[in-house]
């Protein structure tokens, strides 16, 4: 019978990770130890047949107890919650030279593509000490993305891109489960992160079968579903021109500003009416939702990204 | 047997034999008991389904159940136990039963409104137990859309239906209690006088009536969507899944502390109690029930650090998260500090009360490491988490339940249970419950996911020692049902106040008379006067108006 003591570690924030979990580990020790204390001394000391002489706590102590330890255990609050959100902060948002993954959950598989269009199915293989940027999708209800080693867990929300992001420090082999309750196998929804030496995972791609990746499966989707008869720059129709456009700021007809990132790329394509940019007409086609699969979607959005941002400047006419 | 103290008028048990004169009663304390048989029915219910879990779990492989079953096993449970058992056990059996006599009245505001929320209780249980004989539901008891709007094959509309409707009892209760402690107090009962677990299912009711509503609206709307097609948490129409969950937790987080609160007070009332000591820090124990009833409504946010909200969000919802822990610390400090300059004795109430503070000290730490962001990406939805909230809800509820069963059970009851066994019984229960829960902290942060019928070989010496413990519990949970209802027949009559304690539900007969107090009693004195200066330590509490000395700050309410 094999006993797990641990979530094994392979990545950058496990140092970290593992210096607060031990310190919020010691301090409920020390509080534990503290109270159990406590109660066996008083209990003892104090049970009915004891001799011992009872003082009475004047009413002055007893409060100044009362605020000792509230203020005591308040500083206590706020140093672990200052120490557990400066750390958060820090990894928030992936590095810009990250590599970029893309994830698509459904029941009860977990399909990964990397930036050169190779594909995996329930495995995904990654270079060590390089930062990676997961894109996840689901294309059915919510999973979630959960690699103990790398401490790491996303969900995957139908409907929108979530953005996650890790650097493993170790070469091998981790599992990945699905930490989101999402149907009859959900026990069963696993795979493997593999993490390579940079050669061997370049090695490792290029013995993948040739498949177009996303963007350029993106740009097909572009003409095949009529998106360039009006996007396009020789398009005569106003309709924004999609070159740089992607993570810019945009003002709304409303007075919002909006910056043009993975889910307002995405809700643009499936609900145009909805957050219109100032100078334009709502008269894109509102369809895309009930004609586009969630992968196609997801295509299409990559393909948007990887035209910008440029130097190219969209402008509202007159 | 001859009954030396001769009772003017019967009890409230003999004031009716009929079927009828049970089911159509508005005495708060026959509710009461009508609550008692229908929560015990749904606890046996969801700690069955538990063992079959257990039972499955005991192994890496699928073994007893298929993973469908399984599915259906934990939602059963957690339906069950939360909204069946866990939110009524101790406000509507002990807080009604209770609460009136302690604040001195002869029922509650509204006795029919009373009967007609266990009505709502009983007929949401009936409906999701249909749900459940013919053939089960598969979403987990939090029902997260879209897997429950547009996925799910099961009884998911008949299973929120009964939620639903049982949602309005506990609404009703709610208001109920308001009302009756802020308008049926005895004569002198201040509010700085009253009985913390008044307190408690007071600062209880507002939750109940305040939360519950979200619960309503959010599982309405699954309904509407499965029901109608209206695509409220389909993306692919504009709907969007999380809304469900800001819903639903909307409702569930203060549910943790509708669960927990009451069981503060009925630990209060025990401690007291068995440590002949008033309780340290009376004004702190108020404020902290209060501040966590109202902060309780802040943290929703940290059941989803993961499902994508903004890290800003995240990172409000766990400085209030953090916040939240000063209140229930204070609390566990004041009750260890209430043993001091006692004089305590170990019956089987206080041994509960005191198993209910270090079960629930554990459970609250455990609480700091899912409030911090990057801890709870981690252990969010594994068995650390599992762990967490079965310490306080298991280990914190169910051991104050059992507590307040074991202290008020000659009043409600009129009859004394053997003690021996029911000492080893509270043991029993301390030891079963760490060896089931504890061995889930290491699971869950070695890595293994909930709701996981079949797990890798790594975790099974974990969750078969965790399986052993369940075993243990399950016999520390049978053991009470037997020697109470052994009690019941056999067992010795009990006194007034057996406990000498100083509540006004002991100044009445066991069982009380239906109208609750001969003539109305009047309130003199702080609650918890056990132990008073110039005066024996042991003496014998008669009500009688004594001087106050000068450690009690008279008149505070």
């Amino acid at each position: 019978m094999n006993i797990a003591i641990g979530p094994g570690s392979a990545s950058v924030v496990s140092g970290p990770f593992d210096a607060l979990f031990l310190a919020l580990l010691l301090l409920s020790g020390a509080i534990v130890l503290l109270v159990a204390g406590l109660i066996v001394v008083f209990s003892i000391r104090f049970r009915r047949n004891s001799q011992v002489e009872r003082y009475r706590v004047p009413h002055l102590l007893s409060r100044e107890v009362e605020i000792g330890w509230t203020a005591g255990v308040a500083f206590l609050a706020l140093f672990f919650f200052w120490w557990a959100a400066s750390y958060e902060i820090g990894l928030v948002a992936p590095p810009p030279d990250a590599l970029e993954i893309h994830v698509e959950a459904k029941q009860w598989m977990w399909k990964t593509e990397h930036p050169n269009g190779a594909r995996e199915i329930d495995a995904l293989h990654v270079p060590v000490n390089e930062p990676v940027a997961l894109y996840l999708n689901s294309q059915d209800v919510i999973h979630s993305f959960y690699v103990p080693a790398f401490r790491l867990k996303q969900d995957a929300v139908p409907g929108r891109t979530a953005v996650a992001w890790f650097e493993a420090d170790k070469t091998g082999t981790y599992p990945l489960r699905c930490a989101e309750y999402c149907g009859t196998s959900h026990a069963r929804m696993l795979g493997e992160v593999t993490v390579m030496e940079p050669d061997a995972y370049a090695r490792w791609s290029e013995a993948q079968p040739e498949a177009d990746n996303l963007a350029t499966e993106g740009s097909g989707y572009f003409t095949a579903f009529g998106c360039s008869g009006c996007h396009s720059p020789a398009s005569k129709v106003h309709a924004p021109k999609l070159a740089g456009v992607y993570g810019r700021p945009f003002e709304l007809e409303d007075g919002r500003t909006v910056t043009a990132d993975q889910a307002y790329v995405r809700d643009s394509i499936l609900q145009p009416k909805r957050d219109v940019v100032a100078g334009y007409r709502p008269i894109m086609p509102d369809d895309f939702a009930a004609t586009l699969t969630p992968g196609q979607v997801t295509a299409l959005t990559a393909y948007i990204r990887s035209l910008g941002p440029d130097e190219a400047r969209m402008e509202p006419a007159p | 047997m001859t009954d030396a103290t001769a009772e003017p008028t019967p009890a409230y048990l003999r004031a009716g034999r009929s079927v009828g004169s049970w089911l159509l009663t508005t005495d708060h304390k026959r509710v009461a008991i009508l609550y008692f048989a229908s929560i015990t029915v749904f606890f046996l219910i969801g700690g069955a389904a538990a063992t079959l879990m257990r039972l499955e779990l005991a192994t890496p492989a699928a073994d007893v159940v298929t993973a469908e079953g399984y599915n259906k096993l934990f939602t059963l449970h957690g339906v069950i136990m939360v909204w069946f058992f866990l939110v009524p056990a101790i406000p509507a059996t002990l807080g009604n039963f209770i609460l009136p006599l302690q604040i001195g009245a002869r029922d509650v505001a509204f006795p029919k409104l009373n009967l007609l929320s266990w009505y709502l209780n009983l007929t949401g249980g009936l409906l999701a137990g249909a749900a459940l004989t013919f053939g089960g539901v598969d979403t987990g008891w939090t029902f997260y859309t879209p897997y429950s709007s547009l996925y799910s094959n099961s009884y998911v509309t008949l299973a929120a239906a009964g939620v639903f409707v049982a949602g309005f009892g506990t609404i009703a209760t709610g208001l109920n209690f308001i009302v009756t402690i802020h308008t049926l107090r005895a004569p002198g009962m201040h509010w700085m006088r009253l009985p913390l677990f008044v307190w408690s299912i007071y600062a209880t009711a507002i939750m109940m009536v305040l939360a519950t509503p979200a619960l309503a609206i959010a599982l309405l709307m699954v309904v509407a969507e499965r029901t109608f097609d209206m695509g409220l948490f389909d993306p692919e129409r504009g709907g969007d899944p999380i809304l469900f969950q800001h819903g639903f937790w909307f409702y569930s987080h203060p549910a943790v502390y509708i669960m927990i609160l009451p069981g503060m007070g009925v630990v209060t009332e025990v401690i007291t109690c068995f440590a002949r000591r008033r309780v340290f820090g009376y004004t702190a124990m108020v404020l902290a029930l209060m501040a966590i009833s109202i902060f309780g409504f802040f943290v929703w946010g940290h059941h989803m650090f993961v499902s994508g909200q903004s890290a800003f969000a995240s990172l409000l919802f766990s400085l209030l998260s953090f916040v939240i822990a000063v209140p229930s610390a204070i609390k566990v400090f004041n009750w260890s500090a209430t043993l001091y300059g006692g004089h305590v004795t170990f019956e089987a109430p206080m041994l509960y009360a005191l198993g209910f503070v270090g079960l629930y000290t554990l459970g609250g730490l455990s609480g700091l490491f899912v409030a911090s962001v990057p801890i709870d990406v981690h252990v969010h939805d594994t068995y650390f988490v599992v762990a967490h909230f079965h310490y306080i809800m298991v280990g914190g509820m169910v051991s104050a339940f059992f507590a307040g069963m074991h202290f008020w059970w000659p009043k409600i009851t009129g009859r004394l249970y053997p003690e021996g066994i029911s000492k080893i019984a509270a043991l029993l229960m301390f030891m079963g419950f760490n060896l089931t829960f504890f061995p889930q902290f290491i699971l869950g942060y070695a890595g293994m996911p909930r709701r996981y019928q079949v797990y890798p070989d790594a975790f099974a010496f974990w969750n078969a020692l965790s399986s052993a413990g369940a075993l243990v519990l399950a016999a520390a949970y049978l053991l009470p049902m037997g020697y109470l209802g052994w009690s019941l027949v056999w067992g010795a009559r009990a006194p007034a106040d057996p406990w000498r304690a100083t509540g006004l539900e002991w100044r009445t007969s066991s069982p009380p008379p239906p109208d609750n107090f001969a003539k109305q009693p009047t309130v003199e004195r702080e609650a918890y006067a056990y132990h008073e200066r110039d005066e024996a330590p042991d003496h014998r509490d008669s009500g009688a108006h004594r001087p106050q000395s000068r450690e009690v700050p008279d008149g505070r309410g």
